[in-house]
């Protein structure tokens, strides 16, 4: 075989002649060129033969290989005699095996029209709502037959777990619970005293702030942080053993994931988060106190005294008996989005926010129908 | 043409106290298919994540396609790394984005190129790795653990690669898949002409297309030869190997189909 001259640059010259079209490329050509060759190949117009030579090419690669294929089919389409000359044995076989492997479209089934789109975006939403709850109300039922169960037989408890999970659920929240209670019974307390001092009534800002902290912001407040914290650790977690198959070597071990996974962890949020919105209650009388004190001149004594003379206790009770209740939410909706995930990251992801956004959701509708309630009952 | 693309001289890997490789020489030749076999735990994937540059050795050196792994500047690496491509165990797809959006991603990094050519060349590689034109519209895991493999493959010849990396091809696949993937990634290296460096466990894929084997063992590349030879070294790690009941069964495999097919 003689060799043919191969410079390495790449080029492609189409020379148009009277009787056939000469397509030439030379060197060593490759995807980097195609941006390049492509218009030239396109360009080329049908004509009663072409003929493509590739006796000066180096090397092509496979893109370079598809683009002379998918000129050769569309001149051959609009009636032209193609002619594939000059290639050597390497370059003939990339053109063979390209060729040979020329994706074949199938039909895809016709998709439904937009209003079909429509109708059936909308019912997998209720249907997806639907089997959300059913979800919730499972796994409620599941904590609630295995922590009857750890009653009956203490044995099954995981005590250790428990006490983990309120370190982790409890402990470590108090600092940004703490913080966050005291910033908003400072802005209580300064707005408040703004708004009344213009009727002579500043010392009523202290009944103000007890009642909107005691009886709603500290808990309300807290819960959407415990949420935000504690729902989305609970998916992760129960999620990414749900992704290693953990759950399932669990169960054939006959390991138990209620007992093990979702009972300390809610029963953890049901004893943490009374306590959490006590600190809460505290640090936001605090936050109170001591900005009536600068920005009013009332004296701590006589906010206490203000305090006391409130019907406060009755408050901090309304307040905190709603506690358990977000707690139970937060865990369960929390575990729930964990025993969700499917066998991807992405799925995990997905469901993390899920489960933060359903559970304050949740936190706040449980709020709206307690409020309603207790002013029925006339607590 | 047989000048080495990848040229391994004194590697040495360690992860704290372990020592994994110490005075690792070795030379992969163009276009050739390397086979690296060892017994668990003697760092074959290390020795590959090393080679692709995804891990720093802590001492030697690795030059792949001339280029000094160690000293070159980022721009050579870059073109180094277009010039390779890597097969990881369980494909690495992007979950997010589907088979075809997976084999786009390299070749996004050629400016100029058409989103219509870059859709066909994206059609036209998930062809060349086996999979019909459905798969290039599903997601990862919407694959099965084969198919996975098959458009991780698209993506890593997605350039055109001269060498590509194959970490346990056939691990996880039933027999028939296994062999499925052995002959494409055999046709595909006799076509277009491949530099392959696949570690495997699977003696069947040593067998049907690897022309060469190098074995791990006592932290070094203990020989290198065609895998025929292997039986004649005398080291009880490769006697064991090689000489075993599987071992056995697949050569005599390789034995039966050579003069029918």
């Amino acid at each position: 075989m003689d060799d043919p001259v191969t410079t390495d640059a790449a080029a492609l010259r189409v020379e148009p002649g009277a009787e056939a079209t000469h397509i030439r490329l030379s060197g060593r050509i490759g995807v980097r060129d195609l941006p390049d060759i492509a218009p030239q190949l396109d360009a080329v117009a049908a004509a009663p033969r072409v003929v493509i030579d590739l006796s000066e090419a180096a090397l092509i690669d496979t893109s370079i290989a598809w683009a002379i294929d998918a000129t050769g089919r569309r001149l051959r389409d609009a009636g032209t005699a193609v002619d594939i000359t000059g290639a050597a044995p390497e370059i003939a076989q990339t053109l063979e095996t390209v060729a040979a492997a020329r994706p074949q479209p199938e039909a895809r089934p016709p998709g439904p029209g937009p209003l079909q789109a429509l109708l059936g975006g909308v019912g997998a939403a209720v249907v997806g709502l639907w089997g959300g709850l059913v979800a919730f109300a499972g796994v409620l039922g599941l904590f609630l037959v295995r922590l009857a169960q750890s009653l009956v037989q203490p044995r099954q408890f995981r005590l250790t777990a428990l006490v983990h999970h309120c370190e982790a659920v409890g402990v470590q929240a108090v600092p940004i619970v703490a913080l966050m209670a005291f910033l908003i019974g400072v802005v209580l307390a300064f707005q408040g005293s703004a708004q009344l001092r213009q009727f002579g009534a500043e010392v009523f800002v202290v009944d103000l702030i007890a009642v909107s902290i005691l009886r709603e912001l500290g808990i309300l407040l807290t819960a959407i942080i415990v949420a935000g914290r504690t729902a989305s650790s609970f998916t992760a977690a129960i999620g990414s053993m749900k992704m290693r198959e953990e759950i399932d070597a669990m169960r054939t071990l006959g390991i138990d994931p209620g007992h093990v996974l979702v009972v300390p962890r809610v029963l953890a949020l049901v004893l943490m988060l009374p306590l959490l919105g006590l600190i809460a209650d505290l640090a936001g009388l605090f936050g109170g106190a001591l900005m009536s004190w600068i920005e009013l001149g009332i004296s701590p004594a006589m906010f206490l005294t203000r305090l006391a003379e409130g019907a406060n206790a009755g408050h901090a009770f309304v307040g905190l008996v709603k506690a358990p209740v977000f707690a139970v939410l937060i865990g369960v909706i929390g575990c729930q989005a964990g025993l969700a995930v499917g066998k991807t990251a992405e799925s995990l992801g997905r469901m993390t926010s899920t489960a933060v956004v359903a559970a304050i959701f949740a936190v706040i509708l449980a709020d709206a129908m307690f409020s309603i309630f207790f002013q029925r009952i006339g607590v | 043409m047989t000048d080495a693309v990848i040229r391994v001289r004194g590697l040495r890997n360690q992860f704290g106290p372990n020592i994994v490789h110490d005075g690792l020489d070795l030379d992969v030749m163009r276009g050739e298919v390397l086979g690296v076999v060892g017994g668990s735990g003697t760092g074959k994937s290390v020795l590959l994540r090393t080679i692709a540059g995804l891990q720093r050795p802590a001492a030697g050196s690795v030059e792949m396609l001339g280029v000094d792994m160690q000293t070159a500047g980022e721009a050579a690496l870059k073109a180094v790394s277009q010039r390779t491509g890597v097969l990881f165990q369980d494909g690495a797809l992007f979950s997010s984005l589907t088979v075809r959006e997976n084999v786009e991603v390299p070749l996004r990094a050629i400016h100029g190129l058409a989103t219509e050519t870059r859709q066909a060349l994206a059609r036209l590689k998930i062809s060349l790795a086996g999979l019909p034109w459905s798969a290039g519209d599903k997601f990862p895991a919407e694959l099965s653990g084969g198919m996975r493999k098959r458009a991780g493959l698209a993506r890593a010849l997605a350039l055109d690669p001269e060498i590509v990396f194959l970490d346990e091809p056939t691990a996880g696949l039933d027999p028939i898949g296994a062999a499925a993937f052995d002959d494409l990634i055999g046709s595909l290296s006799r076509t277009l002409g491949l530099t392959v460096f696949l570690v495997t466990h699977d003696l069947d894929t040593l067998y049907a297309i690897c022309d060469r084997v190098a074995v791990l063992a006592e932290r070094r590349v203990l020989v290198t030869g065609p895998v025929a030879a292997m039986g004649a070294v005398d080291h009880p790690w490769v006697q064991s190997y090689f000489r075993g009941r599987r071992a056995r069964a697949a050569r005599d495999a390789i034995a039966a189909q050579a003069p029918g097919g």
